[in-house]
């Protein structure tokens, strides 16, 4: 009888084999860089792998219960729009006022300085929960198959982001951007924690981008939880075998509004970083689109089944890792920008096939469509 | 009838059900106890799965009221009924294939830390369990996809037990077991009996009946017959029971004749791990039974034949020319002209949301077109042709083949398959879940088909029919065929004797002893 690991291994091949290629494609990445293995080149690697990091892990939780959220990329847009908005950090404040059809809306005013930048954070990700929330009561009370039901839903979070940012535009404060999107040293200069910084304890971590930490922290303090809570195990339960689910007695409603609601927050994740990102908010309709189509060739890449019951959201940021070093080798090794989406797609293509080696060793033809 | 007493801790009264026009249950009364196995015991159709689906809160009665444990209660879902005690082991695995043992086993009500799912109390908890059901073997990690049916089977048991039962119910619960492993369940309920629950036991396996139960009830045909107590009838009369008519009459009568030569002819085909050994013939004009206890094989064996599996050794001849298909697609030609009348019409036989013509076209298209387009004029007259010869009756060919009653939807299934004009028809249990009058058709149209020169292998789990229809029945165990019965020697005895393949000539009950002193 094979020992637990060797289970184990077995049961998460398409786990370990993104994580081995994602291991040996950045070792490369970073050799062949000029200014490889230093920190400000993971500053920026991590900078870019972010947002697209966490709509993989927005697209996960659906996937798993066997939907498809095609709303992710515009979620994020949008709560990328309502940063632009919410995190000035100006010190007087920020007015909430909406013009909608000849009405003034008045909602008040957001405090200015550090509690307004909390509170403002706190309302973009609200919203973009909100927003998963919606999808997840439309699928499930409206009875919408997911895939048609977000690719709605997303419209509507698009057009909201085009009536937030006609053009692109706002501002970010600056410490936050500062803080956020460089290296551990930089974030504890900036909040003046650990003496600025400067602590001798902290030398060794100074070095490690803030980014990779925000991901590591919304992995274990989010998804590991949600993996281990009742709902989150209905949720793969739902994607292995739905009728099986229900005759168990889950509550498979509840688990289903929970995925999608718990995808709105990731995606959220990912739309205030962004904005911080870039200082801005773009309502950017292609942009939108490229994230959504990435974050499901992230989630295979990960060792998630489309067709739902096995893999997670640890998987897929490794898959959204994937795709990000692939895009970063064009730069060194000046490949033309037109030329890459053919390349993309090469390396999608054969990075998906290696889940596709199991039909090979099937020996009843029947099961290969069940 | 029992009138229903104190000690009565589930009473059913009144209670029917009907899907569309089909008859499930017809105010039915019925009640167990405590500390009882009771079986219940029936035909295929007889109402059992629906009574308890019922029970357990999967589909709601049409009439009628459910008490338990005194109260008066309506279980609108599964989970409403297992609060209640209620736990069942359905014959369609209630397991998530992708999740561990572990997850599967606790899936209910997992222990919890902090709130969060405990891996570790999990595990213990999945061993302890599997000990008690003799499972030691099943390491909890495993997921569920990856062992074998018989496993499945029991961790499903492992799992009901976990929701600490006050009514069990068994649906045909050992039909996927080894032997040893139905020692250990009946070891197991005999224990739970002594704990109090009350366990009811759905079978058509008249040994099980003697083994284990101490009450057991009679359905057919959706009517509940009788409830009596242990050995207060014997297998026969509860076999007169369960048919409830003179069993010669429906069938069309078998010719007498020498026996034909044979127009598949399977010599040593095997299968690993599933089939060995297997030889068999099937003349024109012919039909051959295949017979046994479920899961033995016999499905494989009509898969293999249609090109369905792969690695697939021996040799497989029709009209003496050796052919070995590699797909359905190639099975159905005019070189070979094998066709299957699948397990699940559902989901293998029909394409339910496309039309009743568009359905019986489908396998024949090759033959209806001219060049890369199907030939409108030529596929109607086709339709109505095939229409017309198994007298099916619709509405219009353009509805939606799932508007259509359970037997008329597998008239569809065969219509389409004798539109390709077959030398072999493979039937893979045809009249699972249709109306008796459709099933005496059925018998009808084999027996012209067979008169007409098509040679059918014929699965069915019902003992019954395979001896009306057969010529001959090849009896399956284990992936091997251990007897060819014809003639005189075609009865029930001989089928069952053979199924458990114990010596020929013990009787049901005798066989069932040995059965339990082999594992005493």
């Amino acid at each position: 009888m094979p020992s637990d690991l060797v289970i184990r291994l077995r049961q998460n091949f398409p786990f370990v084999t993104a994580l081995v290629l994602f291991c040996a494609i950045f070792a490369l990445y970073q050799v062949e860089h000029p200014r490889g293995f230093s920190s400000a080149v993971l500053v920026q690697n991590g900078d870019e792998v972010f947002a697209l990091a966490m709509v993989a892990m927005a697209q996960t939780v659906p996937v798993l219960a066997a939907g498809l959220d095609l709303s992710v990329g515009a979620l994020m847009t949008m709560v990328g729009c309502c940063a632009s908005y919410l995190l000035s950090g100006a010190p007087e404040g920020t007015p909430l006022a909406v013009e909608l059809a000849g009405l003034h809306l008045n909602l008040g005013t957001l405090p200015g300085g550090i509690i307004g930048i909390v509170l403002g954070m706190i309302i973009c990700l609200a919203v973009g929960t909100l927003a998963g929330l919606f999808n997840g009561v439309i699928v499930v009370y409206g009875r919408i198959q997911p895939i048609i039901a977000t690719l709605a839903t997303g419209a509507i979070y698009i057009g909201i982001a085009l009536f937030l940012r006609p053009q692109p535009g706002g501002k970010i404060d600056d410490d936050l951007n500062w803080a956020l999107t460089n290296a551990l040293s930089d974030f504890a200069s900036t909040v003046h924690i650990f003496d600025d910084g400067a602590a001798p304890w902290f030398a060794p971590f100074a070095w490690i981008p803030t980014s990779f930490v925000l991901l590591a922290l919304i992995a274990l303090l989010v998804w590991v939880p949600f993996r281990r809570s009742i709902t989150g195990r209905t949720v793969y339960a739902i994607g292995s075998a739905e009728g099986a689910a229900y005759m168990s007695g889950l509550n498979i409603n509840r688990a289903k509004i929970a995925a999608f609601t718990l995808g709105g927050f990731f995606a959220a994740c990912g739309g205030l970083f962004l904005a911080i990102q870039t200082s801005s908010g773009n309502a950017d309709l292609p942009q939108a689109g490229t994230y959504t189509l990435n974050s499901i060739a992230a989630v295979v890449i990960g060792g998630t089944s489309l067709l739902g019951g096995t893999g997670g959201a640890i998987g897929s940021i490794f898959g959204a890792l994937i795709l990000r070093v692939i895009s970063f080798f064009f730069r060194i090794y000046d490949i033309a920008p037109l030329l890459q989406p053919l390349f993309e797609g090469i390396i999608l293509l054969a990075a998906v096939s290696i889940g596709a080696l199991r039909v090979l060793r099937v020996k009843n033809t029947l099961e290969l469509f069940r | 009838m029992t009138a229903a007493t104190a000690a009565d801790f589930l009473v059913l009264s009144g209670i029917s059900k009907r899907y569309g026009g089909v008859r499930a249950l017809e105010n039915v009364d019925f009640s167990c106890r405590r500390g009882t196995i009771h079986a219940v015991v029936g035909e295929n159709g007889a109402g059992k799965s629906t009574l308890i689906k019922i029970i357990a809160g999967v589909v709601a009665p049409d009439a009628g009221e459910l008490r338990f444990d005194g109260a008066l209660r309506h279980f609108t879902n599964p989970a409403a009924a297992a609060a209640a005690g209620i736990v069942c082991i359905f014959q369609e695995l209630s397991l998530m294939p992708d999740l561990s043992v572990a997850d599967n086993v606790s899936i209910t009500s997992p222990p919890r830390r902090f709130g969060m799912i405990d891996t570790r109390a999990q595990r213990r908890r999945a061993e302890a369990l599997l000990a008690e059901v003799g499972c030691e073997d099943v390491n909890p990690l495993l997921r569920v996809r990856d062992l074998p049916l018989s496993r499945r089977q029991m961790v499903e048991i492992a799992k009901a037990l976990g929701q600490k039962p006050r009514l069990l119910i068994l649906d045909e619960a050992t039909s996927a077991l080894t032997r040893a492993d139905v020692e250990k369940v009946y070891a197991l309920l005999a224990r739970l009996k002594t704990e109090n629950v009350a366990i009811l036991y759905i079978t058509h396996r008249m040994h099980e009946v003697e083994a284990l139960a101490d009450r057991a009830s009679v359905f057919r045909n959706g009517r509940h017959i009788e409830t009596f107590d242990k050995g207060a009838r014997s297998t026969g009369e509860i076999v007169q029971l369960m048919i409830g008519r003179d069993i010669a009459a429906q069938y069309p009568p078998k010719p007498i004749r020498p026996r034909p030569a044979p127009a598949l002819k399977i010599e040593n085909l095997g299968w690993e791990p599933r089939l060995e050994g297997i030889s068999l013939e099937v003349g024109a004009s012919e039909i051959v039974g295949l017979g046994g206890l479920d899961g033995q094989g016999q499905k494989s064996l009509l898969l293999s034949l249609f090109g369905v599996l792969r690695g697939v050794t021996g040799r497989v001849t029709v009209n003496g020319r050796a052919v070995r298909p590699r797909s359905p697609g190639q099975a159905k030609t005019r070189a070979i002209g094998i066709a299957l009348v699948p397990e699940d019409r559902k989901t293998e036989g029909l394409m339910l949301p496309m039309s009743i013509a568009d359905n019986l076209a489908i396998a024949s298209l090759p033959t209806l077109s001219s060049g890369p387009f199907v030939d409108r004029g030529k596929e109607q007259r086709a339709v109505d042709a095939a229409l017309a010869r198994l007298q099916i009756r619709i509405g219009a060919k353009s509805d939606a083949v799932s508007t259509l009653s359970g037997g008329n939807q597998q008239k569809v299934v065969i219509a389409k398959w004798l539109m390709t004009e077959p030398r072999i028809i493979l039937l893979n249990d045809p009249t699972r879940g249709i109306d008796v009058g459709t099933k005496q058709e059925l018998y009808r149209l084999m027996r012209e088909l067979a008169d007409h020169g098509a040679a059918i292998l014929f699965y069915s789990t019902d003992y019954d029919e395979l001896i009306g229809c057969c010529d001959r029945v090849a009896i399956m165990y284990d992936g091997r065929i251990v007897r060819e019965l014809a003639g005189a020697e075609l009865n029930e005895t001989n089928i069952i004797a053979s199924a458990l393949n114990i010596e020929a000539g013990a009787n049901a009950h005798g066989g069932a002893e040995a059965t339990g002193a082999a594992h005493a």
